[in-house]
């Protein structure tokens, strides 16, 4: 059953198109991974399906209910977590869950009574009575996500949950969404970190310049990839002669430089590894490593999108701007 | 009954956030005393006391609102904490009636503190006080709506205080809050007539010192004018700039 059903959604700034059409569909009870790099559109998509911006053109329709005329009606079942962790610096974060929790009418008793139910959920009754503003980032992270769960909302719109948080805290999220999905809550995230997606997602949607590119479950995907076998060599150095002469001995391969000193050979056949070894040996080329790739939904998101992964994790950190290859 | 819950807990959450941040302190509240004793205590028996004190009660409202407005939407909005207002299920309207109430009674309580201070230099007996107060609480609704235009128009607490002082500082030598409108020079009498504080500022001699020089009506008349007119401006500016 579908919840979410996205028709011809477009998002234009001036003459910038942000989103080009955009059909796509989410079922209910899934985690829905949209993945894509910087800019391509994910949180303006976001922002359209939650309220925050107006659509250009096209249809959303939640839960049976008009996502653009009827978007107050659309927020009382849908939660949102937003990319950076907004709730009241001031407050204690048990006052920020009882705050949220008003928002939606809930009585006083229900909400105190939810609000400390979520942070024992989330391992932060210790931290309730402290100011929003002593937390660390992880604990900020996990208040924020119980805001947006604090009306036990249909769907749950996440927007980067783990970015720039420690490997534990980022953990325990994944666990904590996970359970909570298993309770019936719908999911629609967006992330950078393609693992968390294969780990959490059901179905991938790959945004990529404003377009969706592709919509597929993770399991089809991953089959799709893993029809071809990989081999990656590390060597002394890679060279442009030393692809035209493996392309020559072995025809129909094909020859991925990784780095200076790595070269990935793929087929749809099975890869002997003899007939490779001999050939560096013959060449004088030492080898140091050989190792069998199996392609991850990493290796699909770069086939898909065409960004390369090392830039990819570039940009998770922070450290420099992806470059579309 | 959810409505007004919602009403409720916006605006409780912004007297019990924002009532004692400092940019409230110094504009909004040491502000306006410094200004009033300098008054009172500098001028000694020189002024009349009960004259001034309707200009230097406006003026305690107009900054104390003004400086409000700024930190409890600029301040929001910069931190993005807005955003999970906007994304409520409830009407714009009502959000943004939420966020000025906090600030109309933050104006109403500012523009009394004059009003102490002078009840020990003075005797306040003949003061109409439900007319000062219904002045007072218009000055403070359309104060509050001129900064919440303001507020909608900044991204930074600094320029929206910066901003603000664009008019604020005008205000006190043009609404005839010191310098009766008479006096002024002829070319700016229309831009007093223009800025709403020389009606909130009219109504209030009138309930002060009995000198007022418009007709109720027509102060009334602007003052609710001002505010609907300032209000409507505003949530459309945030629905224009904020709903991208």
């Amino acid at each position: 059953m579908k919840i979410i059903e996205i028709t011809k959604l477009s998002k234009n700034y001036g003459d910038f198109q942000a989103v080009k059409e955009i059909s796509f569909f989410v079922e209910k009870g899934e985690i829905f991974g949209f993945l894509g790099p910087n800019g391509a559109g994910k949180t303006t998509t976001i922002n359209m399906l939650t309220g925050l911006a107006r659509p250009t053109s096209g249809e959303i329709i939640i839960s049976g209910q008009d996502g653009v005329k009827d978007i107050k009606k659309v927020q009382r079942i849908i939660g949102i977590v937003p990319d950076e962790s907004n709730l009241y610096d001031e407050l204690s974060g048990f006052d920020n869950l009882v705050f949220c929790a008003s928002l939606y009418g809930m009585g006083r008793s229900e909400r105190e009574k939810r609000a400390w139910e979520l942070l024992t959920r989330f391992g932060l009754d210790d931290a309730g009575k402290r100011p929003f503003k002593a937390y660390s980032k992880g604990m900020k992270r996990k208040l924020t996500i119980a805001a947006g769960i604090i009306h036990e909302p249909e769907i749950l719109f996440l927007d980067e949950p783990t970015t720039g948080i420690d490997v534990k805290s980022a953990r325990q999220i994944r666990e904590l969404l996970k359970a909570l999905n298993e309770q019936g809550t719908t999911i629609f995230l967006t992330t950078h970190y393609i693992e968390e997606a294969e780990w959490l997602c059901r179905r991938i949607g790959f945004i990529v310049d404003g377009n969706v590119i592709k919509v597929s479950h993770v399991d089809d995907l991953l089959r799709e990839a893993q029809k071809e076998n990989i081999i990656e060599f590390t060597i002394e150095k890679t060279s442009a002669v030393l692809k035209s002469s493996l392309l020559e001995r072995f025809p129909g391969i094909t020859i991925k430089k990784v780095s200076d000193h790595s070269v990935r050979i793929g087929s749809t056949e099975k890869i002997e590894l003899m007939p490779f070894m001999k050939f560096f040996a013959a060449n004088s080329i030492k080898i140091s490593e050989a190792r069998i790739i199996r392609p991850s939904l990493e290796e699909v998101f770069v086939k898909i999108t065409g960004i390369e992964i090392e830039k990819l994790k570039a940009e998770n950190e922070g450290k420099k701007k992806w470059k579309k290859l | 009954m959810e409505k007004t819950l919602a009403f409720w807990s916006i605006l409780r959450k912004d007297i019990k956030t924002y009532y004692l941040k400092p940019p409230n302190i110094s504009w909004g509240i040491i502000f306006p005393v410094s200004w009033t004793l300098m008054f009172f205590i500098r001028s000694g028996g020189a002024v009349d006391i009960k004259g001034i004190l309707p200009g230097v009660m406006a003026l305690s409202v107009l900054f104390g609102t003004t400086s409000m407005l700024a930190v409890t939407i600029t301040f929001e909005r910069k931190k993005r904490s807005f955003e999970r207002l906007l994304l409520a299920p409830i009407s714009l309207n009502l959000l943004m009636l939420a966020k000025t109430t906090g600030t109309i009674i933050f104006g109403v309580i500012n523009g009394f503190i004059p009003v102490l201070f002078a009840s020990f230099l003075i005797d306040l007996s003949g003061i109409n006080w439900f007319f000062a107060f219904i002045s007072v609480l218009l000055i403070a609704v359309t104060s509050t709506f001129l900064g919440l235009f303001v507020a909608v128009s900044v991204s930074e607490v600094f320029e929206a205080q910066t901003f603000s002082n664009f008019f604020r500082f005008p205000m006190i030598f043009l609404c005839g809050l010191f310098i009766p409108l008479d006096n002024l020079p002829v070319f700016l009498r229309p831009l007093s007539y223009l800025l709403p504080l020389t009606y909130g500022a009219d109504l209030l001699k009138l309930a002060v010192s009995h000198r007022g020089s418009i007709p109720v009506w027509l102060n009334l008349l602007v003052l609710v004018t001002y505010g609907t007119g300032l209000f409507l401006i505003s949530t459309y500016n945030i629905q224009k700039k904020w709903i991208y």
